[in-house]
């Protein structure tokens, strides 16, 4: 008996020293969220700025003591969206030709590389973004793009750098639906591509909207790059595609340093990460959703 | 006449077939020649500045041959202490989920909490740090507050690596080592580490390429200001000894993101240099992932 109980000890200390690291990850997480929360929330309820026309007012001009943060939040999603609606096509189509046309050169070739781009920083996607994309935007629509920077330009930087997130996750989606539902489909006569488009991508969807959000995640809260393409400047309503526009990150980059603690304008810019963690708190809940009706629709 | 008709959906089913082929090569193509033109346009650019006599050797504030060495170190440096503290933390928070946790709401709350971490932009980590390191604690702007920033970074990357990595290893093993009388703990030390550490160094280096690149949650901890710093100092409190963790320091990432918010005559030149340089390094920490995973899958696991 006396020798089982060093045993226990053991375990006991592992169980320990484990559970304190996971506690050590939640503790820092909630200190996170309380932390944003009160100052983010201080803005309406110490400093007395009204929610309702923080979240609706057209002009972000903190040091006037207008706190609009409409421009901002529109601004975030239209990158979001747009970058997603270029990466999509070009993600989802390579993602197909590495699981059903080229496994071999896919797996062994294609995917190592794509990989890589996840790698390459955010700050060199900005300097590159600056110099190609920005000067493109000039060259192509001239007078109207003015410097080239601007919210389309935004959108295309990030699109490359959501690409590789959302193709590596397509990949691991398209793997996941099982082989004999293709076989069934040839067996019937389908040819490849009907095989493709009517059973493999149907039910591999909810994956692959996993895969979509998960990209959107990173495009939204995405920073460096786009202030360096997008202007991050502007402080009204954007009108167009090409006009400089700035989002909820590049006020913060832009903001922060220039923000006295606990002014107004200090609070204001919590309240902007505020909105920020709320957004990844509504992303994450929608991938837990999907992934229940997933599970649910498989049984 | 119905003979006819199938033979013209074949046909039409058919030429469908090899236009989505096709589309889908050209697509694969795009990416590829998307790739090779983004390395080769920035190390092309980039290649003339760092190779210059200086650029490697130089500290910034040099005024004939302005370089990067301090920034090279400073990178290194804050690398090093954030992995220090986020691959224990990382590792014993995979092991608690992967062999311990009991299936109830504390636990689904702590993988809760690392998801959020994980979808969290780096900005607001930045933010969080700028207040909780540097003022709360009030330890400044300096090099552990920008690793603990970092940390936070880093962590969800590298708890969900280490807990793929755990999980890839045969449940026979682990059951054959709990029959045998291990305890968990020990299965996990001497059966399941093992297994799983080529997959975990693995992890561990593509997560530091991450990290290395990593500049927004830096700009309010860690700081922008060009450090200065003496090789030769032995006085750890002095903020030029280059190993003082409560020292301001500014990383290649950050330095580039400086320059070119203040742009000035010769800057774009540091700019493509430093982004050269950046680069290489982040390629050859995802090279050296693979060699490193290879090596110790060969030398570990006697395949």
């Amino acid at each position: 008996m006396a020798k089982l109980m060093p045993k226990r000890s053991l375990e006991n200390v592992g169980l320990t020293v484990t559970g304190l690291c996971i506690a050590l990850v939640a503790l820092v997480v909630v200190t996170l969220i309380v932390m944003v929360a009160q100052q983010g929330l201080a803005t309406f309820l110490q400093d007395g700025v009204d929610f309702w026309s923080f979240i609706s007012g057209g002009n972000w001009i903190p040091e006037d003591g207008r706190f609009g943060a409409l421009p901002l939040i529109v601004g975030s999603f239209s990158v979001t969206l747009l970058s997603t609606v270029f990466a999509l096509p070009v993600a989802l189509g390579s993602a197909i030709f590495v699981v059903e046309v080229a496994p071999g050169f896919g797996r062994r070739v294609f995917q190592p590389l794509v990989e890589l781009l996840v790698g390459i920083p955010s700050v060199v996607y900005g300097v590159l973004g600056l110099s190609v994309v920005n000067a493109a935007m000039r060259a192509i629509f001239g007078e109207a793009a003015g410097t080239g920077a601007g919210i389309l330009s935004g959108a295309i930087v990030l699109a490359v750098m959501i690409l590789p997130t959302v193709t590596t996750l397509s990949i691991d989606a398209l793997d996941a639906v099982p082989n004999e539902y293709r076989e069934g489909s040839y067996a019937l006569g389908c040819t490849r591509w009907q095989t493709v488009w009517h059973v493999v991508l149907k039910s591999a969807l909810p994956s692959l909207m996993t895969a979509v959000i998960l990209g959107m995640t990173r495009a939204f809260g995405e920073t460096l790059a786009v202030q360096m393409v997008i202007g991050g400047v502007e402080r009204s309503m954007p009108t167009g595609l090409l006009d400089p526009a700035a989002t909820l990150t590049t006020a913060l980059t832009s903001g922060l340093s220039n923000a006295t603690t606990g002014s107004v304008q200090y609070h204001a810019l919590w309240s902007l990460g505020l909105l920020l963690l709320a957004m990844s708190l509504v992303f994450i809940a929608v991938i837990h959703l999907i992934g229940k009706k997933g599970a649910k629709k498989r049984g | 006449m119905a003979n006819r008709n199938l033979d013209a959906h074949v046909k039409r089913i058919g030429l469908q077939n090899k236009i989505a082929t096709g589309i889908l090569t050209c697509i694969v193509g795009f990416v590829l020649v998307l790739l090779a033109a983004i390395v080769v346009y920035i190390l092309v650019q980039g290649a003339g500045k760092a190779l210059s006599p200086g650029f490697l050797t130089n500290p910034s504030t040099d005024d004939v041959a302005p370089g990067i060495l301090y920034q090279l170190f400073d990178s290194f440096y804050m690398l090093l202490i954030t992995l220090v503290i986020s691959v224990p933390i990382s590792l014993g928070a995979a092991i608690f989920l992967v062999e311990y946790a009991p299936d109830n709401w504390i636990t689904s709350a702590a993988s809760t909490a690392i998801e959020t971490l994980s979808s969290l932009p780096s900005i607001v980590v930045g933010m969080f740090g700028s207040l909780f390191f540097v003022v709360t604690l009030g330890w400044g702007i300096s090099i552990i507050a920008g690793a603990l920033a970092l940390t936070m970074f880093n962590i969800p990357i590298l708890v969900r690596t280490i807990q793929q990595a755990l999980e890839d290893v045969p449940r026979s093993q682990h059951d054959a080592a709990l029959a045998m009388g291990l305890t968990r703990w020990e299965t996990t030390v001497n059966v399941m580490l093992p297994a799983a550490m080529p997959a975990i160094v693995t992890g561990i280096v593509i997560s530091a390429g991450r990290v290395f690149g990593e500049a927004a949650a830096l700009i309010f901890t860690s700081g922008s200001a060009a450090a200065r710093l003496n090789f030769a100092s032995t006085n750890l409190a002095s903020p030029t000894n280059p190993f003082n963790i409560f020292r301001p320091a500014e990383t290649l990432a950050v330095h580039i993101w400086k320059l070119k918010m203040e742009p000035t005559p010769g800057n774009d030149e540091i700019v493509w240099g430093t982004a050269a340089v950046l680069l290489v390094c982040v390629l050859l920490f995802n090279v050296l992932a693979r060699v490193l995973g290879k090596f110790l899958a060969r030398r570990l696991t006697a395949e």
